[in-house]
């Protein structure tokens, strides 16, 4: 009797054990399908852009003739670009995320604007092109310049920097809080002293993980009117500093669909290797923002 | 025992009043109905009562803690003396509440910076920049809440890697580095070993000779060990308030009678 019992128990877990082994394997498949579809792209990339690498590569314009061209142009403008972004996106988005998180009242307007700012960050870029072409460069007269590319970015950025602002600080607790105002400081000391250091970490990768998507953004700037051909840099002189905001530019992707669209096989090269500089440069910025979290988690525990 | 409680009563000065105190949270729950107590000067006074009964509600009025989420609602007073403030008001600034009253918390929470930072915060959110000043405050803070001898060579350590009851002493330095009037306790033990908690039991018993205490308390045990007036709260009224001693030994109220020898709670 009691055998009999045992032996369907044992039956039983064999059988619930053999569905988990099942799931496993099936669930391993499916990571490593995304895996090798990934690495094998980005090795194609790589060995197929390998003999463009060199220092001649970074430090030429781009040419007629495929083994003279180069990306200095594009790595600069994408630079550039990159700066304004950073410089726009960050003050707006964070105080944004804070005034939302710890100032605006939990009512239907604060649900309204989290909704739409979810919303946004899943917006298409190119509408972002098509409002940035209205308004920056017309609108406010900002031609097609590092200076409307840069703002553009910026909004297509903004969204991400919000939520993982608020989602940053949300993550602290409330006895933390209260206990910053139980000793009389004022709400903005509070967020001062203690809500900005200790989520200073995932602010930060939010700021690189948007700044990483941007990087590699096409559409809208080819919306803005990006050139695809430029054989300088923009002009720098201290005596007009902020002149480059003006200049004309393009940046790493489009000189990589320009050269994606070239008829000549030589130019397919160049593009391969331009594209996996761009990768690295992404994983980069994403090993970047994993390193930061670590850093700023480790001394923070509450 | 009536000379003993005439004497006392000729040293007794409220700190602070209590009067008529109802209180509503958000969505309008009637977390405290009318209630009326007098916390003395230097004394010690603990609130008793089974979960939910509105004790921490009522700690948390006397620094206006609830100013920090949206919707709650005071009716009532409650005055400070010697100047007869009321703190519930409108027009006084919670900040100025709390600069008065400090507050320990149920979880130790020191802010994960240094020991040193987290005494003299308070300090520093009044503008005091002078490092002389603030290292005397900081060491006599730490010094009273019997934290000193631990951490004196580790002051620039996280406060954080401290044990648990270091770290509710922490907090004690943090509350009592400036100054305050009166000193609020929320179950100041509950998350803490059996000797950390004797620690800061003593320390409490310790500390009424400078300020005033008000402590919420789930044992009844710690509140007959170290108060010297409990008010004994259920439903959100405080039914009965008294020396702690009668209110053990003789309680008025048949409620308070079954709560403390055990029958609920």
């Amino acid at each position: 009797m009691t055998q009999t019992i045992l032996e369907d128990i044992r039956a039983g877990i064999a059988r619930r054990k053999l569905m988990d082994g099942i799931f496993a394997i099936g669930s391993l498949l499916t990571v490593l399908v995304a895996l090798i579809v990934l690495l094998s792209l980005f090795l194609q990339l790589f060995v197929q852009g390998a003999p463009r690498l060199d220092w001649q590569f970074f430090t030429s314009f781009p040419s007629r003739d495929p083994e003279q061209a180069g990306i200095l142009a594009a790595w600069v403008g994408s630079a550039l670009v990159m700066l304004v972004t950073a410089f726009v996106a960050v003050p707006v988005g964070i105080a944004a995320g804070i005034y939302l998180e710890e100032y605006a009242r939990k009512d239907w307007l604060s649900d309204l604007i989290e909704i739409n700012v979810t919303n946004l960050a899943g917006v298409p870029s190119i509408i972002y092109g098509l409002l940035a072409l209205g308004f920056f460069s017309r609108t406010l007269n900002l031609g097609e310049s590092i200076l409307t590319a840069g703002c553009t970015l910026a909004l297509l950025i903004l969204p991400v920097v919000i939520v993982t602002t608020r989602e940053s600080l949300r993550a602290i607790p409330r006895g933390l809080r209260e206990a910053a105002y139980a000793v009389g400081a004022s709400r903005w000391q509070m967020i001062w002293d203690h809500l900005l250091p200790y989520s200073m970490g995932g602010i930060l990768t939010g700021i690189i993980i948007g700044l990483s998507r941007a990087v590699g953004e096409t559409a809208p700037l080819i919306t803005i009117g990006a050139l695809t051909f430029i054989a300088f840099l923009p002009d720098f002189s201290l005596a007009q500093p902020l002149e480059w905001l003006k200049a004309p530019f393009t940046v790493l992707p489009i000189q990589m669909f320009n050269w994606v669209s070239r008829p000549e096989t030589d130019f397919q090269v160049n593009a391969a290797a331009a594209g996996a500089v761009l990768v690295v440069l992404t994983l980069l910025m994403n090993g970047l923002a994993i390193y930061l979290r670590y850093r700023y988690r480790q001394g923070l525990k509450w | 025992m009536v000379k003993i409680s005439s004497t006392l009563s000729t040293q007794l000065q409220p700190k602070a009043e209590v009067q008529n105190l109802n209180f509503y949270y958000a969505g309008s729950v009637h977390a405290l109905q009318n209630v009326n107590l007098t916390v003395y000067d230097k004394k010690v006074t603990a609130l008793i009562g089974p979960s939910g009964c509105g004790k921490t509600t009522l700690l948390r009025c006397f620094n206006r803690m609830h100013d920090l989420y949206d919707g709650n609602r005071y009716q009532g007073t409650i005055v400070l003396q010697p100047d007869s403030v009321n703190i519930l008001a409108r027009r006084v600034d919670p900040i100025e509440v709390r600069m008065r009253i400090s507050m320990v918390f149920q979880r130790p929470n020191p802010f994960p910076k240094s020991v040193y930072e987290n005494v003299a915060y308070g300090l520093r959110v009044r503008g005091e920049k002078k490092r002389s000043l603030l290292d005397e405050k900081v060491e006599q803070a730490l010094r009273n809440a019997a934290l000193w001898d631990e951490v004196k060579d580790r002051l620039n350590d996280a406060g954080t890697n401290l044990s648990g009851g270091q770290q509710q002493r922490l907090c004690i330095a943090r509350a009592l580095a400036t100054e305050p009037e009166i000193l609020l306790f929320d179950e100041p033990t509950s998350a803490l070993d059996p000797i950390s908690t004797e620690s800061i039991e003593k320390l409490i018993t310790e500390l009424k000779h400078q300020v005033t205490i008000l402590i919420v308390t789930h044992n009844m045990q710690q509140a007959a060990r170290i108060s010297d007036y409990t008010a004994f709260m259920y439903l959100g009224k405080l039914v009965e308030f008294n020396q702690t001693e009668y209110l053990f030994n003789q309680p008025a109220q048949k409620e308070t009678e079954d709560y403390v020898k055990g029958r609920f709670g």
